[in-house]
């Protein structure tokens, strides 16, 4: 059967764990049986900066990158980064998000403030928002570093396939330690959508 | 089976089926990741050099030996190996030896944004540019083979999206290429004028037999389409044009890059209507193009500045653009910034009183420039701040001296900084350089380096000792501090500062992101002693922030758990001892 491109983003901050995400996403659509472009961005903005990692998968993608307009899933593991990347997702799109929020340093400072009442605000255009407190399930699950794969799981419900397969991609990747801490967070993200 | 590569593993998967056996690299985002997975292959001898100079004469050293070699670098880096580069050029290889060269149009991680392509054509040197991880693999075992036949250096041109995109590659198995014979050959290895002027001769035949391969061997590819529109491109540009143009178009797509075709191109642009260059950063090709009287557009509608992306090209030539939503209120930037626990914070902010003139360099410490650090006045490239200081100094005389720094990390300092030292030492100056000695290297992702005793694969090796190495150019003054101990460390500087002659000062303490460091728990806020007035703020630390309204409307510290280590910098900064550890 033909696939259209999908195009998803990850946004949050450097830190946040974003490129295992990706990583894990970018094996899954491979054993699909799907062309796949990954793009990502190393070096300086990993230092507490905004990220942002482009996944596109169909029967054959092009750009490696996505553009406003043309994210079919926004999944972000900040909310100011959400908002910020907002712009990305097409109309009809859907947006993951962790309704955690961490002050850039101009917020720090004080020059400038974290909006209000972001997520409200993005439902209130009409974009489907589903959001998480991804930490606290990641703290519950044994620790805060697997936060991105709470938001992997919950996002799994629109990634098409089942759960196990997450589950064997996740096995085959991650670091045998924290095999168990892994599949407990994307269980609980799975279980968190309403 | 195909597997999801990154375009720099996939190099690297080409340099081990290439037979390739020594590999020199220096550090430099976004090309790191080439030589970290080459590290990975028993069969080949990988190493960090201490600069991409090293590095280049390294691997041109191998290929004259009868290996297949290889360097990998950033595009400033190709500026520093440019010396080596453009004579090994009229040498020629022995065995087959690829330079990769990592631009970053839309400077993700670099100082500037230039072009490649440039040192390409002024050292004669071909160029290959892969559009993905396959062709990554593909190009870089080509890349061999041309060496070798045509007598040349090969260069491999990547870019950020390149480099650091994972798509698919199909691999084979390694092809061993046993040592070439080494034979002594003065005319044509020994570049003295009298034998220089013969191989310019030779390089200038080399070139244009190569450009006529490129015209017939399939490097170079089209794909007729609609006619009526045709678009010559390569790299990342033809997948953003592929993109937006579908069939709408017909693709000349390059995959060497220099020397370019003349008459495949004139061919294409004869067979359909308006022809449209789509390059980033500069207008090579489509300067090219117009040399040889093919009516090209490019700049004309395309900028020079910045990196490109399929609503780029869907703007430019059909004027549209997908609908989408915005966020209403301002979305505050987010920076990089120094990490939570980073050592070079200790530095910074015991100096930060002092008002000195700070001469900067190039690594995390750069972020140090910013807000509310403010801790650098100049940065230029690697090394820059050594001698950028001494000039600084020596124009406007020893009492400026006494309020100037420079600072540098390890890895930089070995790259080249110390060559700056010696300057200023030899030629009596009086000037303070700071080591930020955090014993690795950072802003590239963790690693190794001459300074910190440890190789490539992590095995322990002789490393410099800078001490020794600052009182051997002649620093008499070298003093080491802890970067934590911020008034030994303020101490010890206005001292240095205050000398007569020149000083090292080495900050040591190891990167806080290190397994290797052991850090404390988090710090917590005494809301009842905390009064609001965000003089913890002035450390820049990203665990820390002020929220709510008490202590009327000031609000207080809080510390996020998550990210604080427990350095005590913040701390130091309360006067009512309000941050501490938990009891």
């Amino acid at each position: 059967m033909s696939q259209s491109v999908k195009n998803i983003m990850i946004v949050g901050v450097g830190g946040q764990g974003t490129l295992l995400a990706s990583k894990l996403m970018g094996k899954a659509f491979v054993e699909k049986g799907y062309d796949v472009k990954v793009s990502e961005v190393h070096g300086m903005s990993q230092r507490g900066g905004s990220v942002v990692t482009y996944v596109r998968y169909g029967d054959k993608v092009y750009s490696p990158i996505i553009e406003k307009g043309e994210a079919d899933i926004i999944i972000a593991f900040e909310q100011l980064e959400a908002a910020r990347w907002l712009a990305f997702l097409k109309p009809g799109g859907i947006l993951i998000t962790s309704t955690q929020k961490i002050d850039p340093m101009p917020v720090i400072m004080g020059n400038t403030v974290y909006p209000d009442d972001i997520l409200p605000e993005i439902r209130e255009k009409g974009v489907q928002v589903i959001s998480v407190d991804a930490l606290s399930l990641a703290k519950k699950a044994g620790s805060a570093k697997v936060t991105n794969i709470v938001l992997l799981g919950l996002a799994a419900h629109f990634l098409g396939f089942d759960k196990e397969m997450w589950m064997e991609v996740i096995r085959t990747t991650v670091p045998k330690k924290t095999i168990a801490t892994n599949e407990t967070a994307f269980e609980l993200g799975f279980s968190a959508k309403e | 089976m195909k597997t999801l590569m990154l375009g720099n593993e996939a190099v690297a998967r080409g340099l081990y089926e290439a037979g390739v056996t020594v590999v020199s690299s220096y550090p430099g985002t976004p090309s790191t990741e080439i030589t970290e997975n080459a590290s990975l292959y028993d069969e080949i001898y990988s190493e960090w050099a201490p600069n991409e100079k090293v590095a280049f004469e390294v691997a041109f050293g191998a290929a004259t030996g009868g290996a297949r070699s290889f360097c990998a670098m950033k595009h400033v880096g190709l500026n520093v190996a440019a010396d080596p580069l453009y004579t090994a050029s009229y040498i020629g290889v022995n065995g087959g030896m690829v330079c990769a060269v990592a631009d970053d149009p839309g400077m993700h991680s670099s100082q500037n944004e230039q072009d490649s392509r440039h040192h390409a054509i002024a050292s004669k040197t071909p160029m290959l540019e892969p559009c993905d991880s396959a062709e990554c693999l593909v190009y870089t075992k080509l890349a061999f083979e041309l060496s070798e036949r045509f007598d040349t250096p090969f260069l491999l041109r990547l870019s950020t999206r390149i480099s650091h995109g994972r798509s698919l590659v199909e691999t084979s198995a390694r092809e061993e290429h046993p040592l070439k014979e080494y034979k002594k050959d003065i005319m044509k290895n020994v570049m003295m004028p009298a034998m220089a002027r013969g191989r310019h001769k030779e390089v200038e035949k080399r070139i244009e037999a190569i450009r006529v391969w490129a015209e017939t061997s399939g490097i170079n590819t089209v794909e007729y389409n609609d006619k009526r529109v045709g678009i010559v491109c390569s790299g990342a540009c033809y997948l953003y044009a592929r993109e937006a143009l579908g069939e709408r178009a017909s693709y000349f797509k390059l995959g060497m890059v220099n020397p370019l075709p003349v008459d495949s191109l004139i061919d294409f642009a004869r067979q359909v209507g308006q022809v449209y260059v789509i390059e980033e950063l500069d207008d090579i090709i489509e300067t090219h193009c117009k040399k040889h009287g093919i009516p090209v557009i490019g700049k004309l509608l395309f900028p020079s500045c910045g990196e490109f992306s399929q609503a780029v090209v869907r703007e430019a030539l059909l004027g549209e653009q997908k609908p989408h939503v915005c966020f209403d209120k301002p979305v505050p930037p987010r920076p990089p910034v120094l990490c939570a626990g980073c050592p070079h914070r200790g530095l910074f902010a015991a100096l930060k009183k002092l008002n000195l003139y700070v001469s900067g360099d190039i690594g995390c410490y750069t972020l140090g420039a910013q807000a509310p650090l403010s801790m650098m006045d100049t940065c230029v490239c690697m090394g820059a701040s050594v001698s950028g200081l001494h000039g600084f100094n020596t124009a406007r005389g020893s009492e400026q001296a006494k309020k100037s720094i420079a600072v540098i990390g390890d890895s930089t300092f070995i790259h080249s900084g110390i060559t700056g030292l010696i300057d200023i030492a030899y030629n009596k100056g009086i000037s303070t350089v700071i080591v930020l000695d955090n014993s690795i290297t950072g802003m590239t992702g963790h690693q190794n380096n001459p300074a910190n005793g440890l190789t490539i694969k992590g095995d322990p090796t002789v490393a410099v000792n800078l001490e020794a190495l600052a009182r051997a150019v002649g620093i008499n003054r070298v003093v080491v501090v802890d970067p934590f101990d911020m008034e030994a460390t303020r101490k010890a500087v206005e001292a240095e500062l205050a000398a007569e002659e020149p000083s090292l000062v080495i900050a040591r303490r190891p990167c806080a992101l290190l397994k290797s460091v052991k850090h404390n728990p988090a710090m917590v806020v005494n809301a009842e002693k905390c009064t609001g007035c965000k003089s913890c703020l002035k450390v820049g630390c990203p665990a820390i922030s002020v929220r709510g309204d008490a202590n009327k409307g000031r609000g207080t510290a809080v510390i996020d758990p998550n990210q604080c280590v427990g350095c005590e910098i913040c701390a130091k900064f309360c006067s009512f001892k309000a941050i501490g550890f938990k009891e």
